[in-house]
This record gives structure tokens, sequence and C-alpha cells, in this order.
């Protein structure tokens, strides 16, 4: 157990080493097979590490521990939360490779193991930004995260779509990571330190915050924010989802947009938290206001989008929103919920995109409309994809409504409702989608404003239009969901994950959690609004198509990358904004 | 301690920000992130300077005979050089790919992903 920890990153990223050299070698079967069982090695030792991380423990790589507590050393966090995220990394690389399983068509031809590799690099970066313990290396995994994530966004080079897209989401990202890393060297000017624990403790013996601690708080969140695709950082989110192929869709929705979140409640947590850092009214008005933002604009354009893959990744964005909210209001309780909504999330949203993969490579096309009541015959799938948008909308037993609704009980008042409304009206628009196109019920909607990305005429990832679904990518979804269902049911499970969040968050402050009366009843209501919200769209699409006054909204979302600069810009100056009255006042 | 590099450091990367907000050619701003991220090496070389210090190799220097400039910083700062050298790479291959598939680097004209 003592020094296994460096290994979540370096089983990976050999793993990828071999399959690169290898790759040409080897016939396609042997490098996925390869490729499955590296991630799965990992999954394991992190899952390892996860049982036995009470207490959480300390490492430092290469064996450069402290001298009279100085040290230049990388330190490796081995605690609930990180392994936690590690897990749920490597576990959906996992699924995402079995997804692709022999079926997914490789670009790059007789190179069998350019893909698994990739996805390996990708859950190497995960993997090292989760268990990252001191903030330069955490740019360094983020920046690996990142470059692989372009990379496999634009896997399908030959289709103009995905170049753009990923150099879209290229040039958002990687400037983010700049401002953090801008952050991070301001910090480092203040204390001289890298480490997470150590920077929080120079700032609190420097006293007061100023100006210099304002701004490597907006830089260092403007990095992670842009990663979590908080609005308005979010631009490159839907532009990149919609382009991705399918399996990597799983993974950015799942859990790396999620690691943006943790990587703000980690950094808040342990470097801003003091008496030296960041008053927690301010870090709550800010992450509070721009979470609520994200969720109402992240359901908003959800609702509007016919492009299946942009709607489940205006959903993510939604979501993400409720997420940063839960973060920001600095509860235990909160915490906790969090944990558990990440997790159930995670399931049920690689889920939908497995299923969406499937669509696409059975009828060439991911449009809403131009899919009615094409999809008839797919039954398992139709059921799998409307399980997925219940569990969106926070159905009991879920995990993802026992996350919600020990959330709500902790936010309280108007935020319970923004929840309740925002997973309502995402998991209306995925159960919209399965009755047109799976259930072919309403009448044919008519051909939108235009201005709209509408999904039709993609190429299918397979290398031909499949005849029949093979099992591999049904079999998938289906685990995925009943992983999903596993959170909310398992009998201890959640006390486990609280009792590891409040061990490293809260201060010493334990919650219980369990599933309440009220949280039943909210899960049952968002799920029964999700319900009459879709029916009545289906049933009646006129009023509630995107209206005119909606069209402003769907501007903004120019796939222009100047646009998208000048957003991330806005949105650094209104986080500033948001943080710097109490450090003017107090 | 001088306010002058911070000020510059902060220059060169909102001058990469404007860039990258008005540019008409991809090229330039694959350039202008570059601008943006050197500005951040700026900072680094910045916080680690100090005054009649020299380099920290001590091949040829009792250690702790002068002062030496902080090497974490330098570290870091040959980190970020690297990550910025494969970004830089990735995306120029990107644009090239762009220019192959929709005949223009103008981002202008790239507006098939919208609404």
């Amino acid at each position: 157990m003592d020094d296994s920890l460096p290994l979540l990153v370096a089983v990976p990223l050999l793993g990828a080493a071999l399959l690169v050299a290898g790759g040409r070698l080897v016939p396609r079967p042997v490098a996925e097979t390869v490729g499955c069982a590296v991630s799965a090695g990992t999954a394991a030792l992190a899952l390892v590490l996860l049982l036995n991380c009470s207490p959480p423990f300390l490492e430092w790589a290469g064996g450069w521990t402290p001298v009279d507590g100085q040290s230049v050393g990388i330190v490796l966090t081995g605690d609930g939360p990180g392994l936690g995220m590690a897990a749920l990394a490597s576990l959906l690389t996992l699924a995402a490779l079995a997804y692709s399983w022999h079926y997914f068509d490789e670009p790059p031809r007789g190179h069998a193991g350019s893909f698994p590799a990739l996805l390996l690099l990708f859950q190497g970066g995960m993997c090292g930004f989760a268990i990252a313990g001191d903030l330069f290396n955490a740019f360094v995994w983020f920046e690996l995260m990142s470059v692989v994530a372009y990379a496999l966004t634009g896997h399908r080079v030959e289709e103009a779509r995905a170049v753009q897209g990923a150099l879209t989401f290229a040039v958002v990202t990687s400037l983010g990571a700049y401002a953090m890393l801008m952050g991070i060297g301001l910090l480092y000017a203040r204390t001289g330190e890298l480490g997470m624990h150590r920077i929080g403790r120079g700032l609190d013996a420097h006293g007061r915050p100023d100006a210099l601690v304002l701004a490597a708080f907006v830089l260092v969140m403007t990095g992670l924010l842009v990663k979590a695709a908080a609005v308005p950082f979010h631009f490159w989110l839907p532009d990149a989802h919609a382009v991705a192929p399918t399996p990597v869709c799983m993974l950015l929705s799942g859990v790396m947009v999620e690691l943006g979140a943790f990587g703000v409640w980690r950094v808040y947590g342990t470097v801003f938290s003091g008496p030296g850092g960041v008053p927690a009214p301010e870090f709550e008005r800010a992450l509070v206001a721009l979470g609520a933002l994200t969720a109402v604009i992240g359901a908003v354009m959800c609702w509007y989008q016919r492009h299946i893959k942009r709607l489940l990744a205006y959903s993510t964005v939604a979501h993400t929103g409720l997420f940063l909210i839960g973060i920001g209001v600095l509860k235990p309780e909160a915490d906790d919920g969090i944990a558990l909504y990440v997790l159930g999330h995670a399931g049920v949203k690689a889920a939908l995109f497995a299923c969406t993969g499937i669509l696409l490579d059975r009828y060439g096309s991911v449009d809403e409309h131009a899919l009615h009541g094409r999809a008839r015959e797919l039954k398992g799938v139709a059921v799998l994809f409307v399980l997925g948008a219940l569990g969106l909308a926070g159905l009991p037993p879920f995990g993802t409504a026992l996350g919600k609704s020990v959330t709500e009980e902790a936010v309280g008042g108007p935020l319970t409702v923004l929840y309740v409304a925002a997973s309502a009206v995402t998991a209306a628009a995925v159960l919209r989608v399965a009755a047109r196109v799976f259930g072919g019920l309403g009448p044919r909607p008519e051909v939108g404003s235009g201005y709209e990305t509408t999904g039709s005429g993609e190429r299918p990832e397979t290398r031909h239009r499949l005849s029949r679904v093979p099992d591999t990518m049904t079999a998938v979804p289906a685990v995925l969901l009943a992983g999903a269902v596993t959170v909310g049911v398992a009998p201890g499970f959640a006390k486990v994950v609280a009792h590891s969040v409040n061990e490293t968050g809260s201060a010493g402050v334990f919650t219980s959690v369990h599933w309440t009366p009220d949280g039943v009843l909210l899960g049952l209501v968002s799920t029964v609004l999700a319900g009459v919200l879709a029916f009545l769209a289906v049933m009646r699409p006129k009023p509630f198509a995107a209206p005119e006054r909606a069209l402003p909204l769907r501007r903004l979302q120019s796939g222009h990358v100047g646009d998208y600069v000048a957003w991330v810009l806005v949105g650094t100056t209104v986080l500033g904004a948001l943080t710097l009255p109490g450090m003017l006042g107090g | 301690m001088d306010v002058f590099p911070y000020l510059v450091a902060g220059w060169v990367f909102l001058a990469g920000c404007y860039g990258l907000a008005t540019s008409r050619n991809l090229i330039h701003a694959v350039g202008c992130l570059s601008v943006c991220q050197a500005g951040t090496y700026v900072l680094l070389l910045t916080v680690g300077y100090r005054d009649g210090a020299t380099a920290p190799v001590f091949s040829d220097l009792k250690p702790g005979s002068r002062p030496v400039v902080d090497p974490v910083v330098q570290a870091l700062t040959l980190t970020d050089v690297v990550v910025g050298a494969t970004v830089t790479a990735l995306l120029l291959a990107l644009v090239v790919q762009i220019s192959k598939r929709h005949g223009t680097v103008d981002p202008d004209e790239l507006s098939e992903l919208r609404g």
C-alpha cells in the first residue's frame, strides 16, 4: 500500500507507450485486449487503494520527503475523493474501451493501438489530476488530460466538423490552463511553496488576503471552471461533444468535466479556505451565482437542441451548474450529496451517450427530427435510453436521485427549486427524444430556424452501418445504468462515500447520508415534471419549440473561437467582481 | 520588489488574448495562444529572479558562496515550454487539417457548429 500511489499514473502511461510501440505489429484484438487489461488493472488498483485510504495518506514521489518541513518533491494525495475520482475515471475508461471493442473504426489504418493508447493516456492524465497534491503537478496533469482530449475529439481527422470542434476546445481550454499557471506563479511568489497544503498555510501565515491572493484565486479558478464548463466558460463543451467519437463523449461528460468541479473543491478547500485566503461568503457568492447561471442556461439550451449529442452535452452543462452550487454552499452534507450525484451522473450520462452512439452507427444520424420513428425496432436500446432519462431526472432509487436529494436538503430554499427544475428540464428533453426517435410519437417536427446544428448526415463511427447492434454496445450502457442504481441502493455505500468525503473536506464534521421522505418526494416530482413536459412537447411541438426570443441565446454559441475567448475573459472579470467586495470591506 | 516585470507579464498575456479574440486567421490565433503562454514564462522567471544572483549551477560554484536565482521556477518554466510545444504542434496539425477539409483558415467562415 505504501508506495503504489504513483502506479495509478504510471501503469496507464506504460500501457499507452506499449500500445504505441507495438500497435503496428499486433492484430486489433490483441491491442484492444491489452488496452482493456491495463485500464482494468488500474481501476482495480484504484479501488484497492480507495478501500485502504482511511485515514488519508500522502506520498512523496521518488522518495523526496520533506527535510525540516521544506520540500521540493512531488506530493500525491491518497484520500477518498481523489482516489474515488481516479477509480471512476478508470472504470469509465474501461467502459469506453469495451464499448468501442472491435466495432469502432480507427482512422490510422493498420495501427490498431492508437485509439486504446490515447484512451489510456487520457486515463493516466485524469488519475494524475485526481491525486495531485501540489498545484503545479495538477497543472501538468490538467494539460496532459486536455491535450489527449483534444486529440481524441479530433480523432476522426477526415471530418470537417471534428477538427473544428477540437480546435475550439483546444484553444479555450489551453487559455484557461495558462491562466491557471499564472495564478500558480503568483501563489509561489507569495509563499514559495507548490504543495497545496503548504501554500494554504503560507497564505494564512502572511495574514489578511490582498490583491495578489484575489488575482491568484481568480486565475486558478478560471482554469478549473473552463474545464468544468461553467457559464460563460462553457462554449467549447457542446462543440467538442457534438464532434467527438462516442466513447470519448462518455469520458468527457462522465468524468472529465466533473474533474474540473472536483479541482475547484480541492483547491478552495486546501489552498484558499484559511484566514489568508478567500473568505467563505465571497466564494459562496461567486460559485452559487455562476452555478445557478450555468444550470439555467444549460437546461434552456438543452431543451432547444435537436442534435442529440449536443443535447446531452448541454445537459452536462446544466448538471455541472448543480455540482458547482453544491460545492459553493460549503456544507459537509452538500459535499456528500455532490459526490454521490457525480457518481450517479457519470453512469447515467455515459449510458445515454452509448445509446446515442448506437443510433449514430445504425442510422448515420443523431438528428432528433430526421430520426423520427426510425428506431422503433431497437426495443432494448429504447428501454436503456428511457431509463437513462429517468436517472437524469432523479427518479429514486438512482444514485443521481440520492445525491440530488441530499444536496437539495443542504442548500435549501429557492436553490432546491432550481435543482428540481434543471434536472426535470434536461430529463424532459431526453424523454422527448426517446418518444420521438424510439416511439415515433407525435407529429413529425418541422424544419427549424436554420441557426442550429442539426446532426443529420453524420458519418457512423463503425466501419459499416450496423445491421445488428453488437452485444458489447448494449451491454456497456446496461452495466453503467446498473452502476448508477447501485450507487443509490447499495446498503452502506452512501455512508462510505460521505465518510471519506468528510474525512478530507469538512474539518471533522461527519454527516450521515440516507434516503429521506422529502428527498424521494422531490425526486418523484422532478420525474413527473419531466414526463409531463416531454409529453406536451411531443404532442404539441409548436408552443414548445424555440421561440424567437431564444435566438440571442443561440447566437452566443456561434462556433467562433474568438467569441469564446472573449467570453472567457468576461467570465474571469465576473469572477473577480463577485469575489472582490468582501476583500475590500472586511 | 520591482512591479514592472509583473505588469509586463500581464500585458503580454492580455495582448495574446486580444489577438485570439480578434484573429482572422487560425495560424495567427495559434501564435497568439503562444504569446499568452509567453506571459506565463515572464511571470515565472520574474518570481524566481534575484538581484545580482547567478544561475543555480553548482559545478564551479561553492554552495552558499553567492546568491543564486530560484531553480524551481526555472524547472517550472521548462516544463511549461514542453507543454506549450506539444499544444502548439497539435494545434497547428489541427489547423492544417481544417485548411484541408474546409478550404479556409478564417474562423469567421467556420460556422458549422452553432446554435
